[in-house]
């Protein structure tokens, strides 16, 4: 009987073997992924008891741990509150984390591969780890003008302001209005935590959604940048050249036609590319969209950014020119020329073209990240000048354009945005959405020259129709007040 | 084989190295419990002094037995036994310290366990002193076949029988609830090895021989279909998975190990996958249990316990979070069945490979001494319980840990519950006896005449 009881030993064997190869399977191999789940109570516990990093903007915490004596030992404050929420995200034991928090942690928290070394040194001298720091590219007082100027608006309007710096891709302000308080969720009262995420989750005014990055909406007449940058590459004219103008843009065959906004004829029938766009000419564009057709405008488009997702790190949605699949007809394709149609842009989208014209045609990637630091302040990594995001336009081309929209602030429709003593070129857009809504007003532009320079989108959704609603009236006076903020400092 | 007795191999006792060991293992257990304190709660816990002399008077008095009571016992298996057992001690408390802190009320389990591990001492006692030699156990084979039958429908009767998380193996008697089901496993092991002892030559008769294989004859099937007929009642009736496992697994072993022929397993083997197939279909516990095997995180809400568990492995890593440093409160029943990923968590990959280790020397100790145990009956039981040992590790440890599907055992020594404990102290103890039998030098033999004179006509 002894065979099969020494066989029966190394099934035994094999059985134990089994059970501890298994164990390092969970324990080491897959534990990165297990750890990194995202209800994992063990690891946030972790987290809650450890000092966490700070989110920085010039150099100031916008999110901090400080000491606190109930049952963590350290709580998450949001010093602003409100003006950073998009960008810092919050951290809430119970919902988890959002934007940077979250794109940011193994760095806020410490447990990134880089700062192992740190942990070590730290289990050694048998201190707590502590998290190193994040340093935004935001300007502070950009981003307080920016939201002062969006709070100014009257009760209700919901809209969105973001800056770029056009040679590094650098955010330079990013506000979405409404916006919420981080600190409600970083409470570490669950019970009001789960009451104000459920008031968040749901107010219709969505204060969670970031609408510079996530909200796409018709951009309008701003678009009409685009599609003159499509005419400059893809039919060789020059701003003096003629293009259709007239009271209306009709289509053979078809009954529908394309008229100005607000019925004017722009000018004549016959006015130069310059003139279309000081005019904000729909019979113009919606004719030069035929003429370049659907295919190198959307390759126009896709150049600036269109189709997608143009940030890392916080949450955004992909900006489109139509839906997926969509053969435009004629009328539609001269819709989609001046904005209207199935274009839809987030407000970023639309700085990232203000900043590629005023780039001398190349796009820059945006980014929100400028240094990650230690917990000893040693840069690990430094996003620097930026990168490329590609080329969307010649030097000659981009030149042409940015010579348009500044004539456009100087003499056109955008000429609210005129700042003193600075060059500035801009674009305005007053989009209709279906139904009901209000229409949006919309301002793309770009100020400063050489090395200071800066690229501002403007958005506003007003609560109620009025008379009054146009890019150049709403959205103009905030861009200028932001690029004044931001040529100033 | 030179045949003049001179060379007879005299086995030392070696009940010194056992205390050493002993101690060694009591100290682990005693660090281990002051260790949660610290870590838990930064003060070494006020009931230390009391563990630590209660485990140095068990352990004293449990070496004290054996060297009066079986001399010749295995030295390795005391130490390992009361090292799982400190262990297990000092993560059920180490739960109580984390539930207490996370719930209002908690009523502590570390006391109840410490008495039971004194009950379990007991109850090794009782059996080291009763059992004499293990071949008297043989003449009871029938009465222990009835005892395990018995003890296996107790939880069945209304009145006494208690449903507890799904499965009816539970018994109340006044203020104790208790597994017969443990008890059951002992009984088992002795009613088959003595029921194959006697009915191995019978049974090994060869029938057919396919693919290499030598199967058995069809009307020699009869045990293994009643066998594998009370494992399915298990689990139909009882709903117990685990147990069904385990005790179908240590017939369809006991049976080769009699007969030697591995025919045995191909068809324990094939009724087994029909047994599992047949659960698959017919309940929606054992459905459930193998999806969230496959699939745990489909439906978190549902598979908690093994996402928690895995959670805490993870956690762990490596080196663990260290005593009273981790959250193993959070997975459920953490104390229990879940018992190995806790300390899984708190000592790292690290501990439980050791813990494993351990557990592979306790089966590899029971193995040893089936092989050189010289009475048939001996064999079997020894080899039975180790196995039975192994299998109930693989199951229980492989189900929470991921490898398998989940299956609700005991971690014998590690988990909280008295049955476990106490029965798996008899366990050791009827090992203890049977090596004690197989180590002791063999009584002097008179030489014989005619044999030398046999011998002398071979030259």
């Amino acid at each position: 009987m002894n065979t099969p009881i020494r066989r029966l030993a190394v099934a035994c064997l094999v059985l134990f073997l089994a059970l501890m190869g298994n164990a390092t399977y969970v324990q080491f191999i897959d534990a990165d992924n297990l750890n990194a789940e995202p209800n994992n109570k063990r690891v946030i516990d972790d987290e809650y008891s450890r000092e966490r990093g700070a989110i920085l903007v010039d150099g100031e915490p916008v999110a901090h741990s400080v000491r606190s004596d109930d049952q963590f030992e350290f709580l998450r404050t949001y010093p602003e509150g409100a003006l950073f929420a998009h960008l810092t995200g919050y951290f809430s034991y119970t919902y988890g984390r959002s934007a940077v928090e979250n794109s940011e942690n193994p760095i806020l928290s410490g447990s990134d591969n880089r700062l192992f070394v740190n942990r070590v040194v730290d289990l050694v001298a048998n201190k707590q780890p502590k998290g190193g720091s994040v340093e935004l590219t935001i300007d502070r007082s950009a981003q307080t003008t920016a939201a002062a100027a969006l709070a100014a608006l009257p009760s209700g309007t919901k809209g969105s302001v973001v800056a770029l710096d056009p040679q590094t891709g650098e955010i330079l302000a990013m506000v979405s209005q409404p916006s919420y308080d981080p600190n409600a969720l970083a409470s570490h009262d669950f019970g009001a935590v789960t009451q104000a995420w459920t008031a968040l989750n749901d107010d219709p005014a969505k204060p969670l959604l970031n609408r510079s990055t996530q909200e796409i909406l018709p951009p309008g007449s701003t678009f009409k940048l685009v599609t003159a940058s499509a005419a400059l590459e893809q039919l060789n004219l020059t701003p003096a050249s003629v293009v259709q103008g007239g009271s209306e843009l009709s289509f053979p065959g078809i009954e529908y036609t394309l008229p100005n906004a607000g019925g004017g004829n722009c000018g004549g029938d016959q006015i130069s590319l310059e003139q279309a766009l000081n005019v904000s000419c729909n019979v113009s564009f919606g004719s030069l969209a035929t003429q370049v057709g659907q295919g190198a405008l959307e390759e126009q488009a896709a150049k600036f950014g269109f189709g997608d997702k143009l940030i890392e790190g916080i949450a955004s949605n992909a900006s489109r020119f139509t839906t997926e699949g969509t053969e435009l007809e004629a009328p539609q394709l001269a819709q989609s020329g001046i904005g209207q149609f199935e274009v839809a842009a987030t407000p970023l989208q639309m700085a990232m073209v203000a900043a590629g014209i005023a780039n001398d045609g190349v796009v820059m990637k945006p980014h929100l990240v400028q240094t990650v630091r230690d917990p000893s302040l040693r840069i690990l990594d430094d996003a620097g000048d930026g990168e490329e995001y590609g080329r969307a336009l010649s030097p000659e081309h981009a030149a042409m354009m940015q010579q348009m929209m500044i004539s456009t602030v100087e003499g056109g429709t955008a000429s609210s945005a005129r700042i003193p003593g600075q060059t500035v070129g801009g674009k305005t857009g007053t989009a209709q959405r279906g139904g009901d809504l209000p229409n949006l007003a919309w301002f793309a532009s770009f100020a400063g020259s050489g090395e200071n320079q800066v690229a501002v989108a403007v958005v506003v959704e007003s609560a109620t129709a009025t008379d009054d609603i146009s890019g150049g009236r709403l959205a103009g006076p905030i861009a200028k007040a932001v690029m004044e903020a931001l040529l100033s400092s | 084989m030179s045949g003049t007795g001179e060379t007879t191999w005299v086995p030392r006792k070696r009940r010194g190295a056992e205390l050493v060991l002993t101690v060694m293992a009591v100290g682990l257990a005693i660090f281990a419990y002051c260790a949660v304190g610290l870590g838990a709660e930064g003060r070494v816990p006020a009931g230390a002094v009391g563990l630590a002399v209660t485990l140095v008077v068990v352990a004293v008095a449990a070496n004290l037995l054996i060297r009066r009571f079986a001399p010749y016992a295995d030295p390795v298996l005391l130490p390992l036994v009361l090292c799982l057992n400190g262990l297990g001690l000092a993560m059920i408390y180490r739960i109580d310290l984390g539930m207490e802190a996370r719930r209002d009320s908690w009523t502590s389990l570390a006391p109840n366990q410490l008495m039971w591990t004194g009950i379990g001492v007991a109850a090794f006692a009782t059996v080291l002193l009763v059992v004499r030699d293990h071949r008297r156990l043989q003449t009871l084979t029938y009465s222990f076949g009835l005892a395990a039958v018995v003890l296996l429908i107790l939880p069945l009767l209304p009145g006494i029988g208690q449903n507890i998380r799904g499965a009816r193996i539970w018994i109340n008697l006044g203020p104790f609830s208790f597994q017969p089901g443990e008890a059951a496993k002992i009984c088992l092991a002795i009613f088959f090895a003595g029921y194959l002892a006697e009915k191995r030559e019978a049974l090994a008769l060869a029938g057919r021989r396919v693919l290499g294989v030598d199967l058995p004859r069809a009307r020699d099937l009869g045990p293994i279909m009643i066998g594998w007929l009370v494992s399915i009642g298990i689990l139909v009736l009882q709903r117990d998975l685990g147990s069904s496992l385990l005790f179908f697994g240590l017939f369809v072993v006991l049976l080769f190990i009699a007969t030697e022929r591995a025919g045995w397993i191909v068809v324990g083997g094939g009724l087994f996958a029909l047994g599992t197939w047949f659960g698959y279909l017919q309940f929606s516990h054992v459905r459930r249990r193998f999806e969230a095997w496959q699939d745990p995180f489909g439906d978190p809400d549902q598979n908690g316990q093994i996402i928690n568990a895995l959670y805490g492995l993870a956690h762990g890593g490596l080196l663990g979070r260290g005593w009273g440093q981790g959250s193993p409160e959070l997975t459920p029943i953490g104390y229990s069945d879940f018992i190995a990923t806790s300390l899984g968590e708190e000592l790292g990959l690290t501990g439980l490979m050791a813990i494993l280790l351990i557990y592979g020397l306790i089966v590899e100790r029971g193995l040893r001494i089936a092989l050189t145990c010289r009475d048939a009956f001996g064999k079997l039981l020894a080899a039975g319980l180790a196995i039975s040992m192994a299998i109930q590790v693989f199951v229980v440890v492989g189900g929470v840990t991921h490898l398998i599907p989940l299956t609700g055992l005991t971690t014998p020594f590690l988990s909280q519950g008295g049955s476990s404990i106490v029965m798996n102290w008899a366990i050791i103890a009827i090992l203890l006896r049977i090596s004690d039998q197989t180590r002791r030098p063999a009584p002097p033999v008179q030489p014989v005449s005619e044999d030398e004179a046999t011998q002398v006509v071979k030259l």
